[in-house]
């Protein structure tokens, strides 16, 4: 899970990042060490929820860039719903699957839209977070993953209903 | 928009003021759905409870959208604020949760 959403990023010298001690969380996310991570990602999470912190991290940026990336998080929180709402659609509109089946099949698209929601936002700050201090895009595994997750998914209910073993 | 604001050519706070809407359209037919589930076995207190709070949830998107829309609604908007999007997601979490808890 935190090798999905902190894939590792290359090294990158601090230089342009001032008034950072080494050792700061920030370094050691440069790093790559594994309490670094920890703490990134602590102070990752905090800037959820705290609105002025971010706009402490360099400078602002052209309020297009930033409203481009608002509609990248609401385009993923679209994506989220729409995992959700076919995890609600599977559960009641698919009467001739077995039920064990129907349920882990909607309990596992309920999780994936929860989690695609949660890395939306946490993604959001990391962008916003980038371009206020002018260093390249986060990269991300999540898009990947989640597409091999949403095949092995549909891979797997093709083959349980084509068997019959889906059926009740 | 006054002159001595023209017109942004890309149109950026609208598009984003329209990713929005599209946005509360889906969190409508998701919690529409929820709904279904939450009440198809007629009104029992757990789903009574669900349905509620799937309610409440898409109602506390759909405030949020409204004046994040209205905060767009200036020549040059600031970026939204970190808390305004974490509510958005906060909504669609409570949402799955809430389906969840009603899955057997």
């Amino acid at each position: 899970m935190t090798a999905v959403l902190f894939p590792a990023r290359p090294g990158r010298p601090a230089g342009p990042i001032t008034g950072r001690a080494p050792g700061s969380a920030w370094m050691d996310r440069v790093t790559g060490t594994a309490s670094g991570r920890l703490r990134g990602m602590t102070a990752t999470v905090r800037l959820w929820l705290s609105p002025g912190r971010i706009r402490g991290e360099g400078t602002t940026p052209d309020y297009r860039f930033s409203l481009a990336n608002e509609r990248t998080f609401l385009a993923w929180l679209r994506t989220a719903l729409a995992l959700i709402g076919g995890g609600f659609a599977v559960v009641q509109f698919l009467p001739e699957l077995h039920r064990s089946f129907r349920t882990a099949l909607a309990a596992l698209l309920l999780a994936s839209g929860a989690l695609c929601a949660l890395r939306a936002v946490h993604h959001w700050v990391r962008v916003e977070r980038a371009m206020r201090r002018g260093e390249d895009l986060p990269l991300s595994r999540f898009p990947a993953v989640l597409t091999a997750g949403v095949v092995l998914i549909a891979a797997g209910t093709l083959v349980a209903v084509a068997t019959g073993w889906a059926s009740r | 928009m006054t002159e001595a604001h023209p017109r942004d050519p890309a149109a950026q706070p609208e598009r984003t003021r329209l990713a929005w809407r599209r946005s509360t359209l889906a969190a409508s037919v998701t919690a529409l759905l929820a709904a279904r589930l939450a009440l198809r076995e007629g009104a029992h207190p757990a789903g009574l409870l669900a349905a509620a709070l799937v309610a409440a949830a898409w109602l506390l998107l759909l405030a949020t959208a409204h004046r994040r829309i209205r905060a767009l609604a200036v020549p040059r908007p600031d970026a939204a604020p970190a808390r305004t999007l974490a509510l958005a997601t906060g909504c669609a979490v409570a949402t799955a949760v809430c389906g969840a808890l009603l899955l057997r």
